[in-house]
C-alpha cells in the first residue's frame, strides 16, 4: 500500500496509441528524497510514463499518486509543487535568459529568486543574452532553471543530458546532485548507464512498456553477476570519458 | 477507467480559481510583456504592421490622385478656308485639343481612338461630325465642338451663366482607400498576431511546457488580447494620423465611436485568429488556413475598390464577411459622419463573428 514517504506511486499503468501499447501494466514507487532513474532503450515507454506522472497525458488505466495527491483532485496544488523539464521544449528565442525565468517564476505562488536560480545553473554571464544565442548545453541548463524557479519538491527530468558534451553533462550532474542534497526527490529518464549509476539511488529498467528490473544500481549489477559473469577486471576503473574529461578539462566550452 | 474527462474538469477549476484572484496579476503582466517583446524584436512584423500600410497608402494616393478631366482630342479635315475657320473657332475653346488631318488620316485616327471626333466641313457652309456615340468622350466632344463652332459663327447664349467650383474632401480615392487599409490592417494583425504566435508556441512544445506549470489558461489568452489592444491603438493612430496630415482624409464621425468600431473589429479578428490557431500543429498549416480566410476578404470586402462592383448574387455572402462590415462601418463613420446607432447592421455582423469565433475557438482549442 501507499506509504506517506512515497513521492510517486504508479500502479498498473496502461497507455496505448492506436494499436501500439506504449505503457503496458507498469508499477513504480519512488521514495521521498531519492533520485530515481527510468532506464530503457528508445521507444520503451519512458517518456509516456513520465508525462502521465506529470499530468500532461491522460492514461488508459491504472493509478498515479504524486506527493500523496492525484491529478484528478489536486491539479492546482500539484502544479505548484512540481518542477518539470520536457524533452523537446524550444523556449522563445527572442527573450533573454532573465525574461524567460521571470515569466516562469510569475506562474508560481511562491518561487525562488531568479538570481539564485541563475547562479545554480551557472548562467550568470548570460543573464541578458537572448535564448537564441545560447549553446545547446546552456539552453538545457536554462530549461532546468525554468523547472527550478517554482522551488519544487519533486523534479521530473526527461533525458536531461541527451546530446550534450561531457563537460556540460558533468555540470548537469552536479546540478542534480546539489538539488538532491536538499532532501528533495528527482525522477529522471536516461539511456546513459554511467549517468544512472552515478546519480540514481534506485533505477527501474523499462522495456516494451513495463518494468523488467528494479533496484539500486549495485543490487542490479550483483543480481546479474550470478548469471552473467563480469569481464576480467581492467587495470583501472576509469572510463574513456574520464580520460576525455581529464585531458580536456572540466571547464564548460560553450560559455 | 478513463481520466481524460476528470482531468479536463480539474483544469477548468484551476483556470477559474486563478483568474478570480485579481485582474492584473504578476503572471498576466509578465505574459503580456512577453507578447510586446516578441513583437518588437521581430523587425519584419513591425514593418508589415506599421510601415507597409503607410507605404501602400502613399502609393495608392499618388497613383490615383485627382486630376482635371482629360481634354478630348478632335480633328478637322483640312479643306481650305472653311476648314481653317472651323479650326480657329475650335482653338478658341480651351476645353479641346484640335488638329488638322486629311480625310483618310482623320478616319484612321477615329477608328484607332486617337481622336474622339472628326469634323468635316461640307461644300455649302455646314459641318458633319463623325463619332462613336458609345464612347463617352466622343459624346462630350460632340457637345463641346458644336458649342465652339456655333459660338464662332456668331451664336449668343440667351441665359447668362455664372460658375463656382468646389473640391469636396471625402470623395477622392485616397478617402475611400484609407478606411479600407485600416480595416485590412485590423484583420491582418488580429489574425496573424494571435494565430501565428499560438501555433508557433504549440509546434515548439512551449504550450505544453506552460501546461506543466500553474499558469492560468485564461491569462495566457488574455495576454494576447491585451497586447493586441495596445498595438491596435498605435496602428489606428499611425494610419489615420498619416491619412489626415498628408492627404487630408476626413474623420467626420465621432472619434470615440471610431475607436469603439476599431476595438470591436480587432476583437472579432482576434477571435478568428484564435479559431485558426485552435488545432493547427505547424506554422505552415496555420499560414495556409489564414491565407485561405483572408484572401477572399482582401478581394471581396471593399479594401481597394467597392464591394458593390460584384454581381448581386454574391452580395449576401460578401455582406456577411467580417471585413466588409468593418470597412463599411469605418467609411460610414469617417466619410459620412454616421453615428454607431445608424450602423446597426454592420455592428451586428461584427459582433456575431466575435461571439461565434471565440466560442468555437475555446471549444476546439488544443493546449498540447
Amino acid at each position: 500500500m501507499v506509504t506517506s514517504s512515497s513521492a510517486l506511486v504508479v500502479r498498473g499503468l496502461r497507455k496505448s496509441y492506436g494499436d501500439v501499447k506504449a505503457v503496458d501494466g507498469l508499477d513504480l514507487e519512488v521514495a521521498a528524497g531519492e533520485c530515481f532513474g527510468l532506464l530503457g532503450p528508445n521507444g520503451a515507454g519512458k517518456t509516456t510514463t513520465i508525462e502521465i506522472c506529470e499530468g500532461l497525458l491522460p492514461r488508459d488505466a491504472g493509478d498515479v499518486e504524486v506527493l500523496g495527491m492525484t491529478w484528478e483532485r489536486d491539479e492546482t496544488r500539484l502544479r505548484e509543487r512540481l518542477g518539470i523539464q520536457l524533452q523537446d521544449t524550444q523556449l522563445s528565442e527572442k527573450l533573454t535568459v532573465e525574461e524567460t525565468l521571470l515569466l516562469f517564476q510569475s506562474f508560481y505562488d511562491r518561487g525562488r529568486a531568479i538570481e539564485d536560480v541563475i547562479e545554480v545553473v551557472q548562467l550568470g554571464e548570460k543573464t541578458k543574452a537572448r535564448v537564441g544565442s545560447l549553446s545547446g548545453g546552456q539552453k538545457q541548463r536554462l530549461a532546468i532553471a525554468c523547472a527550478l524557479v517554482g522551488d519544487p519538491e519533486l523534479l521530473f527530468l526527461d533525458e536531461p543530458t541527451t546530446g550534450l558534451d561531457p563537460q556540460s553533462r558533468r555540470q548537469l550532474w552536479s546540478l542534480i546532485e546539489t538539488f538532491r542534497a536538499t532532501g528533495r526527490t528527482i525522477v529522471l529518464t536516461t539511456h546513459y548507464m554511467e549517468e544512472a549509476e552515478r546519480l540514481c539511488d534506485r533505477v527501474a529498467i523499462v522495456d516494451h512498456g513495463h518494468v523488467i528490473a528494479q533496484g539500486s544500481p549495485a543490487e542490479l549489477i550483483e543480481s546479474i553477476a550470478a548469471t552473467h559473469p563480469p569481464p576480467p577486471p581492467k587495470a583501472s576503473s576509469a572510463t574513456l570519458e574520464d580520460v576525455f574529461v581529464a585531458l580536456t578539462g572540466r571547464t564548460l566550452r560553450d560559455e | 477507467m478513463s481520466d481524460a474527462a476528470s482531468q479536463q474538469r480539474s483544469a477548468l477549476e484551476r483556470t477559474e480559481s486563478r483568474a478570480s484572484r485579481g485582474f492584473m496579476r504578476r503572471s498576466l503582466i509578465q505574459l503580456t510583456l512577453v507578447r510586446f517583446r516578441e513583437f518588437l524584436r521581430q523587425p519584419e512584423a513591425v514593418f508589415w504592421t506599421f510601415v507597409f500600410p503607410i507605404l501602400l497608402a502613399v502609393g495608392l494616393g499618388v497613383a490615383f490622385r485627382t486630376r482635371a478631366p482629360e481634354r478630348p482630342r478632335v480633328a478637322v479635315v483640312n479643306s481650305g478656308a472653311a476648314g481653317a475657320a472651323i479650326v480657329e473657332s475650335l482653338r478658341a475653346d480651351s476645353a479641346l485639343i484640335v488638329e488638322e488631318l486629311s480625310d483618310s488620316a482623320g478616319s484612321r485616327a477615329l477608328r484607332t481612338a486617337k481622336i474622339a471626333l472628326l469634323v468635316s466641313p461640307d461644300a455649302n457652309g455646314g459641318v458633319r461630325y463623325t463619332f462613336d456615340p458609345v464612347r463617352g468622350e466622343s459624346s462630350s466632344a460632340r457637345l463641346l465642338v458644336d458649342r465652339a463652332i456655333q459660338a464662332g459663327a456668331g451664336r449668343r447664349d440667351p441665359v447668362t451663366v455664372a460658375e463656382s467650383t468646389v473640391t469636396e474632401r471625402g470623395s477622392r480615392y485616397i478617402d475611400f482607400v484609407i478606411p479600407g487599409l485600416l480595416g485590412m490592417n485590423l484583420m491582418g494583425s488580429g489574425i496573424w498576431g494571435l494565430g501565428f504566435a499560438i501555433v508557433d508556441s504549440r509546434s515548439k512544445k512551449l504550450l505544453k511546457r506552460f501546461m506543466a506549470t500553474p499558469m492560468s489558461r485564461v491569462e495566457y489568452l488574455l495576454s494576447f488580447l491585451l497586447s493586441r489592444l495596445f498595438f491596435l491603438i498605435l496602428e489606428v493612430i499611425t494610419l489615420l494620423g498619416f491619412g489626415s496630415l498628408v492627404f487630408g482624409v476626413p474623420t467626420r464621425g465621432s472619434l470615440l465611436q471610431l475607436g469603439l468600431i476599431c476595438l470591436l473589429s480587432a476583437l472579432a479578428f482576434g477571435g478568428i485568429g484564435l479559431l485558426t490557431a485552435a488545432r493547427a500543429k505547424t506554422v505552415e498549416g496555420v499560414s495556409g488556413i489564414m491565407n485561405f480566410i483572408m484572401l477572399p476578404m482582401w478581394i471581396f470586402s471593399g479594401v481597394f475598390f467597392s464591394s458593390s462592383n460584384f454581381p448581386s448574387v454574391f452580395q449576401p455572402v460578401i455582406q456577411a464577411l467580417p471585413l466588409t462590415a468593418v470597412n463599411d462601418a469605418l467609411r460610414a463613420n469617417m466619410l459620412e459622419g454616421s453615428s454607431m446607432a445608424a450602423l446597426g447592421g454592420e455592428l451586428t455582423i461584427i459582433t456575431a463573428w466575435l461571439v461565434i469565433s471565440f466560442v468555437a475557438a475555446l471549444k476546439l482549442f488544443r493546449w498540447r
